[in-house]
Protein backbone atom coordinates (compact mmCIF):
# COMPACT_ATOMS: atom_id res chain seq x y z
CA UNK A 1 0.00 0.00 0.00
CA UNK A 2 1.30 3.38 -0.65
CA UNK A 3 0.67 6.31 1.28
CA UNK A 4 -1.33 8.24 -1.47
CA UNK A 5 -4.40 6.08 -1.49
CA UNK A 6 -7.44 7.61 0.17
CA UNK A 7 -8.71 6.02 3.19
CA UNK A 8 -12.27 4.46 2.62
CA UNK A 9 -13.59 6.60 5.25
CA UNK A 10 -12.22 9.85 3.65
CA UNK A 11 -14.74 12.57 2.88
CA UNK A 12 -15.45 13.07 -0.66
CA UNK A 13 -14.53 16.90 -1.62
CA UNK A 14 -16.64 19.08 -4.03
CA UNK A 15 -14.12 18.40 -6.17
CA UNK A 16 -14.48 14.64 -6.52
CA UNK A 17 -17.56 14.76 -6.49
CA UNK A 18 -18.08 17.04 -9.27
CA UNK A 19 -15.37 15.25 -11.29
CA UNK A 20 -17.68 12.01 -10.47
CA UNK A 21 -20.96 13.72 -11.66
CA UNK A 22 -19.40 15.20 -14.96
CA UNK A 23 -17.98 11.14 -15.73
CA UNK A 24 -21.72 10.01 -15.23
CA UNK A 25 -22.44 12.64 -17.46
CA UNK A 26 -20.10 12.39 -20.07
CA UNK A 27 -20.56 8.50 -20.29
CA UNK A 28 -24.70 8.75 -20.97
CA UNK A 29 -23.97 11.31 -23.57
CA UNK A 30 -21.25 9.47 -25.18
CA UNK A 31 -23.49 6.14 -24.64
CA UNK A 32 -20.94 4.30 -22.91
CA UNK A 33 -23.66 2.27 -21.44
CA UNK A 34 -21.82 -0.79 -19.59
CA UNK A 35 -19.24 1.88 -17.89
CA UNK A 36 -22.14 3.98 -16.45
CA UNK A 37 -24.03 0.66 -14.82
CA UNK A 38 -20.90 0.34 -13.24
CA UNK A 39 -20.79 3.36 -11.34
CA UNK A 40 -23.40 2.00 -9.36
CA UNK A 41 -23.78 0.43 -5.79
CA UNK A 42 -25.51 -3.12 -5.75
CA UNK A 43 -28.15 -1.39 -3.30
CA UNK A 44 -28.73 2.05 -5.66
CA UNK A 45 -31.63 3.74 -7.27
CA UNK A 46 -32.38 5.85 -10.32
CA UNK A 47 -34.97 8.16 -9.60
CA UNK A 48 -37.24 10.81 -11.84
CA UNK A 49 -39.61 11.64 -9.43
CA UNK A 50 -42.95 13.50 -10.53
CA UNK A 51 -43.59 15.80 -7.63
CA UNK A 52 -41.55 18.63 -6.87
CA UNK A 53 -40.68 17.78 -3.11
CA UNK A 54 -41.33 14.15 -3.45
CA UNK A 55 -38.82 11.99 -1.07
CA UNK A 56 -40.59 8.74 -0.28
CA UNK A 57 -40.15 7.04 -4.10
CA UNK A 58 -40.95 3.91 -3.15
CA UNK A 59 -44.70 4.35 -2.11
CA UNK A 60 -45.09 7.05 -4.97
CA UNK A 61 -45.82 7.46 -8.61
CA UNK A 62 -42.22 8.52 -10.53
CA UNK A 63 -41.27 8.53 -13.93
CA UNK A 64 -38.45 6.22 -12.96
CA UNK A 65 -37.53 4.74 -9.99
CA UNK A 66 -34.95 1.76 -10.95
CA UNK A 67 -32.85 -0.82 -8.99
CA UNK A 68 -29.76 -1.87 -10.81
CA UNK A 69 -31.87 -4.44 -12.95
CA UNK A 70 -34.22 -1.76 -14.09
CA UNK A 71 -31.38 0.27 -15.30
CA UNK A 72 -29.79 -2.49 -17.35
CA UNK A 73 -33.11 -3.04 -19.44
CA UNK A 74 -32.95 0.24 -19.77
CA UNK A 75 -29.92 0.21 -21.23
CA UNK A 76 -30.57 -3.17 -23.20
CA UNK A 77 -33.69 -1.35 -24.69
CA UNK A 78 -31.63 1.54 -25.92
CA UNK A 79 -29.39 -0.73 -27.33
CA UNK A 80 -31.63 -3.23 -28.65
CA UNK A 81 -33.27 -1.54 -31.54
CA UNK A 82 -36.42 -3.10 -30.39
CA UNK A 83 -37.83 0.21 -29.58
CA UNK A 84 -39.35 2.55 -32.36
CA UNK A 85 -38.96 5.20 -30.47
CA UNK A 86 -34.89 5.04 -29.21
CA UNK A 87 -33.49 3.55 -33.18
CA UNK A 88 -31.97 5.75 -32.70
CA UNK A 89 -31.63 7.31 -29.55
CA UNK A 90 -31.56 10.72 -29.42
CA UNK A 91 -28.25 12.56 -29.24
CA UNK A 92 -27.84 14.23 -26.05
CA UNK A 93 -25.58 17.08 -24.71
CA UNK A 94 -25.49 17.96 -20.86
CA UNK A 95 -23.88 20.37 -18.80
CA UNK A 96 -24.04 20.19 -15.14
CA UNK A 97 -22.81 22.98 -13.05
CA UNK A 98 -23.94 25.36 -10.11
CA UNK A 99 -22.52 22.25 -8.03
CA UNK A 100 -23.22 22.34 -4.25
CA UNK A 101 -21.85 19.66 -1.26
CA UNK A 102 -24.48 19.86 0.95
CA UNK A 103 -23.16 17.22 3.47
CA UNK A 104 -20.03 14.99 3.22
CA UNK A 105 -19.04 12.36 5.82
CA UNK A 106 -17.36 9.25 5.98
CA UNK A 107 -21.42 8.04 5.00
CA UNK A 108 -21.36 9.71 1.88
CA UNK A 109 -21.58 13.23 -0.27
CA UNK A 110 -24.77 14.45 -0.91
CA UNK A 111 -24.40 16.88 -4.18
CA UNK A 112 -26.93 19.12 -5.62
CA UNK A 113 -26.37 20.50 -9.03
CA UNK A 114 -27.97 22.00 -12.28
CA UNK A 115 -28.42 20.09 -15.20
CA UNK A 116 -29.40 21.89 -18.66
CA UNK A 117 -30.04 18.73 -21.13
CA UNK A 118 -30.59 19.03 -24.81
CA UNK A 119 -31.86 16.12 -26.80
CA UNK A 120 -31.91 15.99 -31.02
CA UNK A 121 -34.08 13.07 -32.79
CA UNK A 122 -35.28 13.22 -35.82
CA UNK A 123 -35.30 17.48 -36.61
CA UNK A 124 -36.52 17.69 -33.09
CA UNK A 125 -34.55 19.80 -30.31
CA UNK A 126 -35.78 19.43 -26.94
CA UNK A 127 -34.64 20.89 -23.84
CA UNK A 128 -35.00 19.45 -20.17
CA UNK A 129 -33.69 21.26 -17.18
CA UNK A 130 -33.48 19.69 -13.61
CA UNK A 131 -32.01 19.80 -10.37
CA UNK A 132 -30.15 16.43 -9.30
CA UNK A 133 -29.58 15.07 -5.94
CA UNK A 134 -26.58 12.69 -6.02
CA UNK A 135 -25.50 10.31 -3.16
CA UNK A 136 -22.33 9.20 -3.89
CA UNK A 137 -20.18 6.70 -1.82
CA UNK A 138 -16.32 6.19 -1.32
CA UNK A 139 -15.84 1.81 -2.07
CA UNK A 140 -12.67 0.20 -2.52
CA UNK A 141 -12.96 0.37 -6.24
CA UNK A 142 -14.19 4.24 -6.32
CA UNK A 143 -16.28 6.62 -6.21
CA UNK A 144 -20.04 4.82 -6.56
CA UNK A 145 -23.95 6.45 -7.26
CA UNK A 146 -26.00 5.64 -4.25
CA UNK A 147 -28.46 7.55 -5.39
CA UNK A 148 -29.63 9.89 -8.39
CA UNK A 149 -32.75 11.89 -7.67
CA UNK A 150 -33.40 13.94 -11.19
CA UNK A 151 -35.83 17.09 -10.52
CA UNK A 152 -37.31 17.88 -14.13
CA UNK A 153 -38.33 21.88 -13.26
CA UNK A 154 -41.42 20.50 -15.51
CA UNK A 155 -41.99 17.30 -14.05
CA UNK A 156 -46.09 18.10 -13.21
CA UNK A 157 -46.45 19.11 -17.06
CA UNK A 158 -47.19 16.90 -20.05
CA UNK A 159 -43.05 15.92 -21.25
CA UNK A 160 -42.53 14.54 -24.87
CA UNK A 161 -41.38 10.94 -24.85
CA UNK A 162 -37.95 10.88 -22.99
CA UNK A 163 -36.27 7.88 -24.88
CA UNK A 164 -32.71 8.09 -23.32
CA UNK A 165 -31.25 8.38 -19.67
CA UNK A 166 -31.85 11.84 -17.66
CA UNK B 1 -72.48 0.09 -46.33
CA UNK B 2 -73.55 0.23 -42.84
CA UNK B 3 -77.32 0.03 -42.22
CA UNK B 4 -77.35 2.08 -39.29
CA UNK B 5 -76.72 5.65 -41.59
CA UNK B 6 -79.12 7.18 -43.39
CA UNK B 7 -77.57 7.11 -46.49
CA UNK B 8 -76.24 9.74 -48.93
CA UNK B 9 -74.92 11.45 -45.74
CA UNK B 10 -72.54 14.36 -46.72
CA UNK B 11 -69.90 12.74 -44.35
CA UNK B 12 -69.44 9.92 -46.37
CA UNK B 13 -67.15 11.38 -47.80
CA UNK B 14 -65.35 11.30 -45.03
CA UNK B 15 -66.12 8.36 -43.08
CA UNK B 16 -67.63 5.00 -44.79
CA UNK B 17 -68.16 2.13 -41.77
CA UNK B 18 -64.74 0.28 -42.57
CA UNK B 19 -62.57 3.68 -43.50
CA UNK B 20 -61.92 7.74 -42.95
CA UNK B 21 -60.13 10.17 -45.19
CA UNK B 22 -56.82 10.83 -43.84
CA UNK B 23 -57.78 14.56 -43.43
CA UNK B 24 -59.63 13.73 -40.03
CA UNK B 25 -55.89 13.64 -38.66
CA UNK B 26 -55.04 16.94 -40.41
CA UNK B 27 -58.53 18.81 -41.15
CA UNK B 28 -57.94 22.27 -38.75
CA UNK B 29 -61.10 23.38 -39.98
CA UNK B 30 -63.15 19.96 -39.09
CA UNK B 31 -60.89 19.83 -35.60
CA UNK B 32 -62.75 23.13 -34.76
CA UNK B 33 -66.06 21.90 -35.77
CA UNK B 34 -65.30 18.19 -33.65
CA UNK B 35 -64.42 20.73 -30.23
CA UNK B 36 -68.08 21.96 -29.96
CA UNK B 37 -70.30 19.36 -32.37
CA UNK B 38 -68.55 15.90 -30.75
CA UNK B 39 -67.41 17.24 -27.25
CA UNK B 40 -69.69 19.75 -26.63
CA UNK B 41 -72.92 17.25 -27.56
CA UNK B 42 -71.63 14.13 -25.36
CA UNK B 43 -70.57 13.04 -21.68
CA UNK B 44 -67.08 14.07 -21.53
CA UNK B 45 -65.36 11.91 -18.65
CA UNK B 46 -63.57 15.00 -16.37
CA UNK B 47 -62.70 13.05 -12.79
CA UNK B 48 -62.52 9.93 -10.83
CA UNK B 49 -63.77 10.30 -7.52
CA UNK B 50 -61.61 9.66 -5.15
CA UNK B 51 -59.65 12.87 -6.87
CA UNK B 52 -62.12 15.03 -5.37
CA UNK B 53 -62.91 12.86 -2.14
CA UNK B 54 -63.96 15.56 0.25
CA UNK B 55 -65.92 18.97 0.52
CA UNK B 56 -63.27 21.55 -0.82
CA UNK B 57 -61.34 19.70 -2.73
CA UNK B 58 -61.27 20.30 -6.79
CA UNK B 59 -59.35 19.59 -9.71
CA UNK B 60 -58.99 21.66 -13.15
CA UNK B 61 -59.99 20.39 -16.69
CA UNK B 62 -61.12 20.37 -20.13
CA UNK B 63 -64.35 19.55 -21.72
CA UNK B 64 -63.72 20.28 -25.54
CA UNK B 65 -60.78 23.14 -25.37
CA UNK B 66 -63.54 24.60 -22.37
CA UNK B 67 -61.49 25.05 -19.13
CA UNK B 68 -63.34 23.59 -16.55
CA UNK B 69 -63.19 22.83 -12.18
CA UNK B 70 -64.84 20.29 -11.04
CA UNK B 71 -65.14 20.67 -7.40
CA UNK B 72 -67.22 19.32 -4.17
CA UNK B 73 -68.93 21.61 -2.25
CA UNK B 74 -69.61 21.99 1.39
CA UNK B 75 -72.38 19.45 0.90
CA UNK B 76 -70.43 16.97 -0.66
CA UNK B 77 -72.01 17.70 -4.18
CA UNK B 78 -70.14 17.69 -7.65
CA UNK B 79 -70.11 20.95 -9.93
CA UNK B 80 -68.32 20.90 -13.14
CA UNK B 81 -67.75 24.88 -13.48
CA UNK B 82 -66.13 26.60 -16.50
CA UNK B 83 -62.93 28.21 -15.28
CA UNK B 84 -64.10 31.54 -16.41
CA UNK B 85 -65.04 34.57 -14.57
CA UNK B 86 -68.32 36.20 -15.42
CA UNK B 87 -66.55 40.24 -15.78
CA UNK B 88 -63.93 39.90 -17.96
CA UNK B 89 -63.54 36.21 -18.31
CA UNK B 90 -60.06 35.69 -16.81
CA UNK B 91 -59.90 31.86 -15.23
CA UNK B 92 -60.76 31.97 -11.93
CA UNK B 93 -58.28 29.02 -10.76
CA UNK B 94 -54.94 28.18 -11.99
CA UNK B 95 -53.93 25.27 -9.42
CA UNK B 96 -54.16 21.59 -11.18
CA UNK B 97 -55.58 19.86 -8.27
CA UNK B 98 -56.23 21.44 -4.28
CA UNK B 99 -58.51 22.30 -1.66
CA UNK B 100 -60.09 25.76 -1.60
CA UNK B 101 -63.31 27.11 0.46
CA UNK B 102 -64.08 29.83 -2.76
CA UNK B 103 -63.03 30.76 -6.31
CA UNK B 104 -61.90 34.22 -6.37
CA UNK B 105 -60.67 36.33 -9.81
CA UNK B 106 -57.38 37.58 -9.63
CA UNK B 107 -58.01 40.76 -12.11
CA UNK B 108 -60.79 42.69 -9.96
CA UNK B 109 -61.57 39.62 -7.07
CA UNK B 110 -64.93 38.96 -7.47
CA UNK B 111 -65.25 35.75 -5.74
CA UNK B 112 -67.21 32.60 -6.27
CA UNK B 113 -68.39 29.82 -3.35
CA UNK B 114 -67.51 26.40 -4.63
CA UNK B 115 -71.41 25.76 -5.84
CA UNK B 116 -70.21 28.57 -8.85
CA UNK B 117 -72.54 31.31 -7.12
CA UNK B 118 -71.12 34.74 -7.06
CA UNK B 119 -70.61 35.96 -3.26
CA UNK B 120 -68.22 38.88 -3.21
CA UNK B 121 -67.73 41.96 -6.33
CA UNK B 122 -65.12 44.63 -4.42
CA UNK B 123 -66.70 47.92 -4.66
CA UNK B 124 -69.63 47.10 -6.00
CA UNK B 125 -71.63 50.54 -5.31
CA UNK B 126 -69.98 51.69 -8.38
CA UNK B 127 -72.70 49.19 -10.01
CA UNK B 128 -75.14 51.28 -8.59
CA UNK B 129 -77.43 48.49 -7.26
CA UNK B 130 -77.74 47.17 -10.62
CA UNK B 131 -75.31 44.32 -10.86
CA UNK B 132 -77.94 41.14 -11.58
CA UNK B 133 -75.11 38.78 -9.16
CA UNK B 134 -77.64 35.73 -8.99
CA UNK B 135 -77.20 35.70 -12.94
CA UNK B 136 -73.58 35.97 -12.82
CA UNK B 137 -72.30 32.61 -11.52
CA UNK B 138 -69.83 30.92 -13.11
CA UNK B 139 -71.39 28.66 -16.08
CA UNK B 140 -72.09 25.17 -14.46
CA UNK B 141 -71.96 21.57 -16.76
CA UNK B 142 -74.97 19.16 -16.16
CA UNK B 143 -73.03 16.31 -13.60
CA UNK B 144 -73.56 12.98 -13.47
CA UNK B 145 -71.46 10.28 -11.98
CA UNK B 146 -71.42 6.11 -12.87
CA UNK B 147 -69.28 3.69 -10.02
CA UNK B 148 -66.80 6.90 -9.21
CA UNK B 149 -66.38 8.12 -13.08
CA UNK B 150 -67.59 11.61 -13.37
CA UNK B 151 -68.64 13.08 -16.19
CA UNK B 152 -69.66 16.22 -17.64
CA UNK B 153 -71.61 17.69 -20.72
CA UNK B 154 -72.63 21.20 -21.75
CA UNK B 155 -75.41 19.59 -23.74
CA UNK B 156 -78.91 20.43 -21.13
CA UNK B 157 -80.70 18.28 -22.92
CA UNK B 158 -78.36 15.47 -23.17
CA UNK B 159 -79.63 11.19 -22.15
CA UNK B 160 -78.67 10.44 -18.61
CA UNK B 161 -75.08 9.29 -17.99
CA UNK B 162 -76.44 5.38 -17.33
CA UNK B 163 -78.42 5.42 -20.82
CA UNK B 164 -75.23 6.89 -22.67
CA UNK B 165 -72.39 4.53 -21.17
CA UNK B 166 -75.47 1.64 -21.73
CA UNK B 167 -73.57 -1.66 -22.76
CA UNK B 168 -70.03 -0.08 -21.06
CA UNK B 169 -71.70 -0.26 -17.57
CA UNK B 170 -70.94 -3.70 -17.15
CA UNK B 171 -67.45 -3.59 -17.74
CA UNK B 172 -67.14 -0.52 -15.75
CA UNK B 173 -68.17 -2.91 -12.99
CA UNK B 174 -65.84 -5.24 -13.61
CA UNK B 175 -62.92 -2.64 -14.46
CA UNK B 176 -63.75 -1.33 -10.71
CA UNK B 177 -63.02 -4.97 -9.34
CA UNK B 178 -59.57 -4.31 -9.33
CA UNK B 179 -59.99 -2.45 -5.74
CA UNK B 180 -59.66 -6.00 -4.51
CA UNK B 181 -62.78 -5.16 -2.03
CA UNK B 182 -61.04 -1.85 -0.99
CA UNK B 183 -62.39 1.45 -2.93
CA UNK B 184 -60.29 2.49 -5.95
CA UNK B 185 -58.12 5.46 -6.17
CA UNK B 186 -55.91 7.50 -8.12
CA UNK B 187 -52.31 6.66 -7.21
CA UNK B 188 -50.88 9.58 -9.18
CA UNK B 189 -50.41 10.48 -13.41
CA UNK B 190 -48.25 10.72 -16.26
CA UNK B 191 -49.10 13.09 -18.42
CA UNK B 192 -46.88 13.91 -22.04
CA UNK B 193 -48.04 15.11 -25.40
CA UNK B 194 -47.51 13.99 -28.66
CA UNK B 195 -47.29 15.64 -32.47
CA UNK B 196 -50.51 14.19 -33.83
CA UNK B 197 -54.50 14.46 -33.63
CA UNK B 198 -56.42 12.90 -30.89
CA UNK B 199 -58.42 10.27 -32.39
CA UNK B 200 -55.09 8.39 -33.29
CA UNK B 201 -54.74 7.55 -29.67
CA UNK B 202 -58.61 7.24 -29.08
CA UNK B 203 -58.62 4.43 -31.90
CA UNK B 204 -55.12 3.07 -30.22
CA UNK B 205 -57.01 1.92 -27.42
CA UNK B 206 -58.78 -1.10 -28.67
CA UNK B 207 -55.96 -1.73 -30.89
CA UNK B 208 -54.14 -4.89 -30.29
CA UNK B 209 -52.84 -5.62 -33.47
CA UNK B 210 -49.86 -3.08 -32.71
CA UNK B 211 -48.82 -4.91 -29.57
CA UNK B 212 -46.27 -7.61 -30.47
CA UNK B 213 -44.44 -5.03 -32.65
CA UNK B 214 -44.60 -2.03 -31.18
CA UNK B 215 -43.83 -2.96 -27.73
CA UNK B 216 -41.42 -5.55 -28.68
CA UNK B 217 -38.72 -3.65 -25.95
CA UNK B 218 -41.26 -3.90 -23.25
CA UNK B 219 -41.96 -7.44 -23.62
CA UNK B 220 -38.33 -8.06 -23.96
CA UNK B 221 -37.77 -7.01 -20.63
CA UNK B 222 -40.83 -8.35 -18.71
CA UNK B 223 -40.57 -11.97 -16.96
CA UNK B 224 -42.01 -14.99 -19.06
CA UNK B 225 -45.26 -14.69 -17.09
CA UNK B 226 -46.11 -10.86 -18.32
CA UNK B 227 -44.85 -12.01 -21.48
CA UNK B 228 -47.16 -15.45 -21.84
CA UNK B 229 -50.09 -13.15 -20.93
CA UNK B 230 -49.41 -10.37 -23.07
CA UNK B 231 -49.72 -13.23 -25.98
CA UNK B 232 -52.73 -11.67 -26.52
CA UNK B 233 -52.84 -12.88 -30.64
CA UNK B 234 -53.48 -15.79 -29.50
CA UNK B 235 -55.53 -16.38 -26.33
CA UNK B 236 -59.09 -16.58 -28.02
CA UNK B 237 -60.05 -12.64 -27.01
CA UNK B 238 -62.30 -9.98 -28.74
CA UNK B 239 -63.43 -6.67 -29.39
CA UNK B 240 -66.70 -5.09 -28.82
CA UNK B 241 -68.55 -2.44 -30.16
CA UNK B 242 -70.96 -1.30 -27.12
CA UNK B 243 -72.82 1.23 -28.62
CA UNK B 244 -72.45 4.86 -28.35
CA UNK B 245 -69.02 4.53 -29.52
CA UNK B 246 -67.75 3.01 -26.58
CA UNK B 247 -65.79 -0.53 -27.35
CA UNK B 248 -64.19 -3.07 -25.38
CA UNK B 249 -60.80 -5.24 -26.12
CA UNK B 250 -60.38 -8.19 -24.49
CA UNK B 251 -56.79 -9.47 -24.19
CA UNK B 252 -56.94 -11.97 -21.69
CA UNK B 253 -60.03 -13.66 -21.36
CA UNK B 254 -58.65 -15.34 -18.12
CA UNK B 255 -58.60 -11.14 -16.60
CA UNK B 256 -62.14 -10.55 -17.32
CA UNK B 257 -63.54 -11.24 -13.95
CA UNK B 258 -61.01 -10.15 -11.11
CA UNK B 259 -63.23 -12.23 -8.48
CA UNK B 260 -63.29 -15.36 -10.60
CA UNK B 261 -60.80 -18.12 -10.41
CA UNK B 262 -59.72 -17.15 -6.87
CA UNK B 263 -57.90 -20.33 -6.04
CA UNK B 264 -55.86 -20.38 -9.53
CA UNK B 265 -52.45 -20.82 -8.59
CA UNK B 266 -50.66 -17.39 -7.89
CA UNK B 267 -48.02 -16.38 -10.51
CA UNK B 268 -44.42 -16.70 -10.02
CA UNK B 269 -44.04 -12.63 -10.07
CA UNK B 270 -46.25 -11.89 -7.24
CA UNK B 271 -45.47 -14.78 -5.20
CA UNK B 272 -43.09 -12.44 -2.72
CA UNK B 273 -45.87 -10.10 -2.88
CA UNK B 274 -48.27 -12.82 -1.72
CA UNK B 275 -45.89 -13.82 0.83
CA UNK B 276 -45.71 -10.35 2.51
CA UNK B 277 -50.00 -9.98 2.69
CA UNK B 278 -49.74 -13.35 4.02
CA UNK B 279 -48.99 -11.68 7.66
CA UNK B 280 -51.65 -9.76 7.81
CA UNK B 281 -54.52 -11.17 5.48
CA UNK B 282 -56.64 -14.31 5.32
CA UNK B 283 -55.55 -16.63 2.14
CA UNK B 284 -58.94 -15.84 0.06
CA UNK B 285 -58.16 -11.91 0.75
CA UNK B 286 -54.43 -11.98 -0.37
CA UNK B 287 -55.42 -14.24 -3.93
CA UNK B 288 -58.44 -11.48 -4.23
CA UNK B 289 -55.69 -8.67 -4.01
CA UNK B 290 -53.04 -10.61 -5.60
CA UNK B 291 -55.16 -11.12 -8.90
CA UNK B 292 -55.96 -7.85 -8.65
CA UNK B 293 -52.72 -5.97 -8.87
CA UNK B 294 -52.28 -6.64 -12.13
CA UNK B 295 -55.47 -5.29 -13.37
CA UNK B 296 -58.02 -6.57 -15.61
CA UNK B 297 -57.42 -8.09 -18.98
CA UNK B 298 -59.47 -5.84 -21.28
CA UNK B 299 -59.43 -2.01 -22.44
CA UNK B 300 -62.40 0.06 -21.80
CA UNK B 301 -63.09 2.65 -24.23
CA UNK B 302 -65.31 5.33 -23.51
CA UNK B 303 -65.85 7.75 -26.30
CA UNK B 304 -64.86 10.43 -26.38
CA UNK B 305 -61.79 11.20 -23.87
CA UNK B 306 -61.09 7.77 -21.40
CA UNK B 307 -59.93 4.76 -21.39
CA UNK B 308 -60.47 2.31 -18.74
CA UNK B 309 -57.10 0.52 -19.76
CA UNK B 310 -56.01 -2.92 -18.05
CA UNK B 311 -54.87 -1.19 -15.34
CA UNK B 312 -55.47 2.60 -15.33
CA UNK B 313 -57.27 5.07 -16.74
CA UNK B 314 -56.15 6.74 -19.88
CA UNK B 315 -57.38 10.20 -20.23
CA UNK B 316 -56.92 11.85 -23.74
CA UNK B 317 -57.18 15.87 -24.41
CA UNK B 318 -57.04 17.51 -27.65
CA UNK B 319 -54.84 20.49 -28.01
CA UNK B 320 -54.64 21.30 -31.84
CA UNK B 321 -55.40 19.28 -34.92
CA UNK B 322 -51.95 17.73 -34.66
CA UNK B 323 -50.53 18.13 -30.96
CA UNK B 324 -52.62 15.77 -27.68
CA UNK B 325 -52.17 15.15 -24.31
CA UNK B 326 -52.51 11.96 -22.73
CA UNK B 327 -52.39 11.19 -18.83
CA UNK B 328 -52.20 7.48 -17.94
CA UNK B 329 -53.92 8.02 -14.06
CA UNK B 330 -52.18 4.71 -11.77
CA UNK B 331 -54.52 3.49 -9.70
CA UNK B 332 -54.84 2.08 -6.14
CA UNK B 333 -56.88 0.40 -3.20
CA UNK B 334 -57.86 2.71 -0.76
CA UNK B 335 -56.77 1.97 2.78
CA UNK B 336 -55.41 -1.71 0.75
CA UNK B 337 -51.80 -3.29 2.21
CA UNK B 338 -49.20 -0.62 1.01
CA UNK B 339 -47.06 -3.32 -0.91
CA UNK B 340 -50.11 -3.95 -3.11
CA UNK B 341 -50.19 -0.94 -4.32
CA UNK B 342 -46.02 -0.12 -4.25
CA UNK B 343 -46.16 -3.17 -6.83
CA UNK B 344 -49.08 -1.55 -8.35
CA UNK B 345 -47.13 2.00 -8.74
CA UNK B 346 -44.24 0.19 -10.27
CA UNK B 347 -46.34 -2.00 -12.88
CA UNK B 348 -47.38 1.32 -13.94
CA UNK B 349 -44.04 3.01 -14.52
CA UNK B 350 -42.06 0.06 -16.20
CA UNK B 351 -45.20 0.59 -18.88
CA UNK B 352 -46.29 4.20 -18.64
CA UNK B 353 -45.15 7.61 -19.10
CA UNK B 354 -42.52 9.64 -20.84
CA UNK B 355 -39.59 7.04 -19.66
CA UNK B 356 -41.67 3.77 -19.52
CA UNK B 357 -40.89 0.79 -21.62
CA UNK B 358 -44.07 1.26 -23.74
CA UNK B 359 -45.39 4.91 -24.10
CA UNK B 360 -42.64 6.33 -25.75
CA UNK B 361 -42.89 3.92 -28.38
CA UNK B 362 -46.92 4.26 -29.16
CA UNK B 363 -45.80 8.10 -29.09
CA UNK B 364 -43.43 7.63 -31.80
CA UNK B 365 -46.05 5.35 -33.91
CA UNK B 366 -48.84 8.10 -33.65
CA UNK B 367 -46.43 10.72 -34.28
CA UNK B 368 -45.54 8.88 -37.48
CA UNK B 369 -48.93 8.32 -38.46
CA UNK B 370 -49.71 12.46 -38.29
CA UNK B 371 -46.11 12.77 -40.33
CA UNK B 372 -47.42 10.84 -42.93
CA UNK B 373 -50.73 12.12 -43.01
CA UNK B 374 -49.43 15.02 -44.66
CA UNK B 375 -49.35 12.56 -47.63
CA UNK B 376 -51.98 11.43 -49.64
CA UNK B 377 -54.66 13.25 -47.96
CA UNK B 378 -57.07 11.92 -50.57
CA UNK B 379 -56.58 8.45 -49.57
CA UNK B 380 -58.39 6.11 -46.50
CA UNK B 381 -57.78 5.06 -43.23
CA UNK B 382 -58.01 1.43 -43.15
CA UNK B 383 -60.71 0.09 -40.79
CA UNK B 384 -61.99 -2.70 -41.90
CA UNK B 385 -59.24 -5.57 -39.86
CA UNK B 386 -62.16 -8.37 -38.47
CA UNK B 387 -65.02 -6.92 -40.67
CA UNK B 388 -65.65 -9.93 -42.86
CA UNK B 389 -66.23 -12.13 -39.91
CA UNK B 390 -67.99 -9.69 -37.46
CA UNK B 391 -70.83 -11.07 -35.91
CA UNK B 392 -74.06 -9.02 -34.84
CA UNK B 393 -74.63 -9.80 -31.18
CA UNK B 394 -78.87 -10.95 -30.24
CA UNK B 395 -78.48 -6.91 -28.12
CA UNK B 396 -77.24 -5.18 -30.86
CA UNK B 397 -73.95 -4.81 -30.35
CA UNK B 398 -70.82 -5.92 -32.71
CA UNK B 399 -68.23 -8.18 -31.82
CA UNK B 400 -64.93 -9.71 -33.93
CA UNK B 401 -61.32 -10.99 -32.86
CA UNK B 402 -59.37 -9.30 -30.66
CA UNK B 403 -57.11 -7.68 -33.55
CA UNK B 404 -59.96 -6.61 -35.08
CA UNK B 405 -60.84 -2.71 -36.16
CA UNK B 406 -64.42 -2.83 -34.23
CA UNK B 407 -63.38 -0.55 -31.47
CA UNK B 408 -62.26 1.73 -34.09
CA UNK B 409 -65.13 1.79 -36.41
CA UNK B 410 -67.22 2.09 -33.43
CA UNK B 411 -65.90 5.33 -32.32
CA UNK B 412 -66.21 6.40 -36.08
CA UNK B 413 -69.96 5.79 -36.07
CA UNK B 414 -70.26 8.11 -33.33
CA UNK B 415 -68.08 10.56 -34.25
CA UNK B 416 -69.93 10.67 -37.86
CA UNK B 417 -73.76 10.86 -35.91
CA UNK B 418 -72.52 13.64 -33.67
CA UNK B 419 -70.89 15.56 -36.91
CA UNK B 420 -73.79 15.13 -38.71
CA UNK B 421 -76.54 16.37 -36.21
Amino acid sequence: MTTTMTRIDAAISLEEAMQFAWLEGDLLDSADYDAWLALWTPTSRYVVPIEPGATDFENTLNYAYDDGMMRAKRVDRLTSGQSVSASPVPRTVRLLSRFRVLRSDAEGCELRCAQLLTEFRRERERSYAADIEFLFVRTADGLRIERKVIRLINATAALGGIGYIL
Amino acid sequence: MDTNLPTGSALDVLVQSDRARTTLYTDRALFEQEMTKVFENTWVWVAHASEIAKPGDFKTAHVGLQPVIVVRDRKGEVHVHVNRCRHRAATVCEVAKGKTSSFVCPYHGWAYALDGSLRGVPFEAGYDGQLDKPQLGLRSLRVEEYNGLIFATCKPDMEPLTDFLGGAKKWIDLFMKQGAGFPLITQGEHKFRFPGNWKIQLENTTDAYHFPLVHKSFLSAADRETVDSWDIMRKGGYVEDLGNGHSVMVMMPELVDLEADLDAPIPEKFEALAAELRHDHPEQQVRRIVRAVGGCGFNLNLFPNLGCSAAFFRVLQPISVDETEIRHVALGMQGGPAAANRARLRIHEFFQGPMGFGTPDDAEVWDRVQHGAAGGRDLWILLNRGLSHEEMLPEGGRRSDVSAETGMRAAYRQWKKLMEA
